[in-house]
C-alpha cells in the first residue's frame, strides 16, 4: 500500500514539474522579441495577409487562451503542428529522440567507465606520481566545457589525424534499411557489425566530448569517497583477513563509496543531455538538440514547446531512475 | 608450551625519527590470554596493526621480528604474509557498529575468509558459520546470516565479529578493545563469550584494553605499555599482588573502586610519570648510540 502511495506521489510531483516547465516555456517564447509570422512573410507584406496567417496559427487570441488550447491538445497527445514543416510536432520529436538518447547513453557509459577507472586507479596508486597525474588531468577536464572539448576532438581526430567521422550519424553511402530509429541498437540486434562500426565511428567523438567533463566529476567524487571509505573499520578488518589491495578496494570499499557518486551522476546526466544541443550542432548529428536550435532560429513555437517538454520529461524520468537505483544499492533504504 | 606470537625488539617509528613503539618484546603462548594495557596513545593498538600489517602508511617498522606460529612475518613477501595472517590470526575489532560492511549480508562477511583465502567449499564455510553463530548464542543463525548489519543490535554484531574471528581456527586472536563501544551489561556478556570461545578453541588471545577490571577477569598475564615502551610483563596474580614497576602500581591505585564510591579518584602522580619518561629517554639514547 505505502509503496503504491509513494509511486503515486512521485508521479504527481513529476506532473507538477512538467506543468511548470510547460507554463514557463510557453509564455517565455511568446514574450521574447521576434515572431514566426514575420519570419514566414516577405518584407512589405499586406496587413490582412499577416492577420490571416495569425488567425490560421491561432496567434490572434490572447496568450492564456492559446495556452489552454495547446495544453488540452497536449493532454490528448497532440503537441501541435510545426510552423516550418507543417508536420505534427509529436512525430517530429519522436523521430529525433532515439538519436539523442543513443548519444547520451553512450556518453554516459563512456563517462562512467573512464571516471570509474581513473578513481579506482588513483585509489590503488595513492601517494604515487600516477595519482598526481590523474589529479592534473581531472582538473583540466573539469575546467574546459564540453563544446570546447568537441572542437579539440574535431581538430585532433577529425583533421590532424582523421580516424573518426566528425559529421552526421551514419555514412550516407551505406545502403541499409533501418526498421527503427535506434540505429546503434538495431545494428547490434541484426548483427550488422559493419553498420555498427560506422555508427560508432560517427558517434564516438561527440559522445566523448560530452563524457569528458562528467568523467572528471565522477573520478573526483568517487576517488574522494573511496579515500574516506578506505579508512573505515570494515575495510581494515578485511585486510586482516588476508585480502589484498585490489579486493579491498573493489569488493569492500567500492559498493559503499559509490552511493554519493550515483546521485551526482543522475544530476549530471541531465546536464549531459542538455549539452547535446550544442554538441549535436557541432557534429551535425541529427538529434533533438540539433532540431531545437533550428526551431529556435525559425521561431517555430510549437516545435520549441514540444522539444522542451520532451527534455523535461527525460530529466524527471532520469531523476526517478536514480532514486530507484539508489534504493536498490543501499539496503538501509529498501524497507524504509 | 607453544608460543604462538613472539614479538622481538619491535620498533615502529613515525617518519624517520619519532618512535611509536620502542624495542617491544612480547610473547603470547598457546591457550594464554595476555592483557595489553596502557593509556591512550601508548601504542597498544599499533602492536596489533604491526602484526596484521595494517599500520598507517606514515608508520614504518624500523627493527624487530614478528614471529607468528613459527613464521617470521617480516621475511615473507607481502602476498605470503597476508595469506599466513589470514589463516593463522584474526582480529576482534573495537567498534562493532563500524566493523561490518553495511552493504553486505552477514553470512558472506563471516565465510569470505574461509572461501577466498583458505579455499573452503561454500557449503562447508556456511555450516561452519552457522555452528559458530550458535556457539556465541545468536538466535536464529539462519536468519542472521541473511541480515544486513543495520538490522542487528550492537551486542549481536560484536558477537558476530567474535564468531567470525574464530572461523578459520586461528592460532592467535588480537582483540582491540572489543568492549569499549558497548554498555556495561553487554560488555560483560561479550567478555564471557570471548573467554569461553578462547578456552574452547585453545587460541592464544592478546587482549588490548585500558580497563584493568577487564584484565583481572579474563587475562592470565599482562604487559604494561607506556609511550611505546614495555614497563612491565608479568602474571596477573603477581601484577595485582605486587606490581614491580611504580607506574603499574600507580595505575592500580588509579582504578576507581565500586565498593567505595565516595573515595576520590587517584591520578597517576607526576613523579611516577617523570620517572617513566626518563626510562623512555634512556631507551631512546641507547638506540641512538647503536
Amino acid at each position: 500500500m505505502t509503496r503504491i502511495k509513494r509511486i503515486l506521489l512521485r508521479l504527481l510531483t513529476m506532473s507538477i514539474t512538467l506543468f511548470g516547465v510547460a507554463v514557463i516555456v510557453f509564455f517565455v517564447i511568446r514574450v521574447v522579441p521576434g515572431n514566426p509570422i514575420s519570419m514566414m512573410l516577405p518584407p512589405g507584406a499586406q496587413e490582412e495577409d499577416i492577420a490571416r496567417l495569425q488567425a490560421l496559427y491561432g496567434f490572434d487570441r490572447s496568450i492564456p487562451e492559446q495556452f489552454f488550447i495547446w495544453l488540452s491538445g497536449v493532454m490528448q497527445g497532440d503537441l501541435g503542428t510545426s510552423i516550418t514543416t507543417h508536420q505534427p510536432v509529436l512525430g517530429l520529436v519522436l523521430s529525433r529522440l532515439p538519436a539523442t538518447l543513443e548519444l547520451s547513453v553512450v556518453a554516459l557509459f563512456l563517462a562512467v567507465f573512464i571516471g570509474g577507472f581513473l578513481a579506482l586507479a588513483s585509489t590503488r596508486m595513492r601517494g604515487t606520481r600516477v595519482e598526481g597525474m590523474i589529479d592534473v588531468a581531472n582538473g583540466m577536464a573539469l575546467s574546459i566545457p564540453d563544446f570546447l572539448w568537441g572542437l579539440v576532438l574535431v581538430l585532433l581526430f577529425g583533421v590532424l589525424w582523421p580516424v573518426f567521422h566528425i559529421s552526421g550519424r551514419i555514412s550516407p553511402t551505406l545502403d541499409f534499411q533501418f526498421q527503427t530509429k535506434f540505429y546503434l541498437f538495431e545494428s547490434v540486434m541484426r548483427l550488422r557489425f559493419d553498420i555498427w562500426l560506422d555508427l560508432v565511428s560517427h558517434m564516438f567523438l561527440p559522445a566523448l566530448a560530452l563524457a569528458i567533463p562528467l568523467a572528471a566529476i565522477i573520478a573526483q567524487l568517487l576517488k574522494q569517497s573511496l579515500k574516506e571509505t578506505m579508512h573505515l573499520d570494515y575495510v581494515t578488518l578485511s585486510r586482516t583477513k588476508g585480502y589484498g589491495e585490489n579486493h579491498v578496494i573493489i569488493q569492500e570499499a567500492l559498493p559503499n563509496a559509490i552511493l554519493p557518486t550515483l546521485t551526482l551522476v543522475g544530476v549530471q546526466f541531465t546536464f549531459l543531455i542538455g549539452g547535446t544541443v550544442i554538441i549535436e550542432r557541432l557534429f551535425s548529428y541529427e538529434g533533438l538538440g540539433n532540431m531545437a536550435i533550428d526551431a529556435v532560429i525559425n521561431r517555430d513555437l510549437p516545435l520549441i514547446q514540444g522539444i522542451v517538454i520532451l527534455f523535461a520529461l527525460i530529466f524527471t524520468i532520469v531523476n526517478l531512475a536514480v532514486d530507484l537505483t539508489y534504493a536498490a544499492l543501499n539496503p538501509k533504504l529498501r524497507h524504509g | 608450551m607453544n608460543t604462538f606470537l613472539t614479538i622481538e625488539d619491535l620498533t615502529v617509528t613515525l617518519g624517520t625519527s619519532c618512535p611509536i613503539l620502542r624495542s617491544v618484546n612480547l610473547k603470547v603462548k598457546a591457550e594464554e590470554v595476555r592483557g595489553l594495557v596502557g593509556e591512550s596513545g601508548a601504542g597498544k593498538s599499533m602492536i596489533g596493526k604491526a602484526v596484521f600489517g595494517t599500520l598507517p602508511t606514515a608508520l614504518r617498522i624500523t627493527s624487530g621480528r614478528i614471529i607468528l606460529d613459527g613464521e617470521d612475518l617480516q621475511s615473507l613477501s607481502p602476498r605470503e604474509r597476508r595469506r599466513i595472517i589470514g589463516a593463522k590470526a584474526a582480529l576482534i575489532p573495537q567498534d562493532p557498529l563500524t566493523a561490518l560492511n553495511p552493504s553486505r549480508r552477514i553470512g558472506p562477511q563471516i565465510t569470505n575468509r574461509l572461501v577466498d583465502i583458505l579455499g573452503w567449499h561454500k557449503a562447508d564455510a556456511r555450516l561452519r558459520a552457522l555452528e559458530l553463530l550458535d556457539e556465541v548464542h545468536i538466535p536464529e543463525p539462519e536468519r542472521v546470516m541473511r541480515s544486513y548489519p543495520h538490522e542487528l543490535s550492537g551486542g549481536m554484531r560484536q558477537r558476530i565479529l567474535i564468531a567470525s574471528a574464530f572461523a578459520a581456527k586461528p592460532k592467535l586472536i588480537i582483540a582491540d578493545e572489543p568492549t569499549t563501544a558497548l554498555d556495561v551489561i553487554v560488555q560483560k556478556q561479550v567478555l564471557q563469550m570471548t573467554k569461553e570461545m578462547q578456552k574452547r578453541h585453545g587460541t592464544a588471545l592478546l587482549f588490548v584494553t585500558h580497563d584493568l577490571g577487564v584484565v583481572s577477569k579474563i587475562c592470565q598475564s599482562i604487559t604494561v605499555l607506556y609511550n611505546g615502551l614495555v614497563l612491565e610483563d608479568t602474571s596477573i596474580a603477581q601484577f595485582f599482588k605486587q606490581p614491580s614497576h611504580p607506574y603499574s602500581a600507580a595505575l592500580l591505585r588509579a582504578t576507581p573502586k565500586y565498593t567505595d564510591p565516595d573515595s576520590s579518584l587517584m591520578p597517576v602522580p607526576s613523579a611516577v610519570i617523570r620517572a617513566a619518561d626518563e626510562e623512555v629517554r634512556a631507551c631512546d639514547r641507547i638506540h641512538q648510540n647503536v
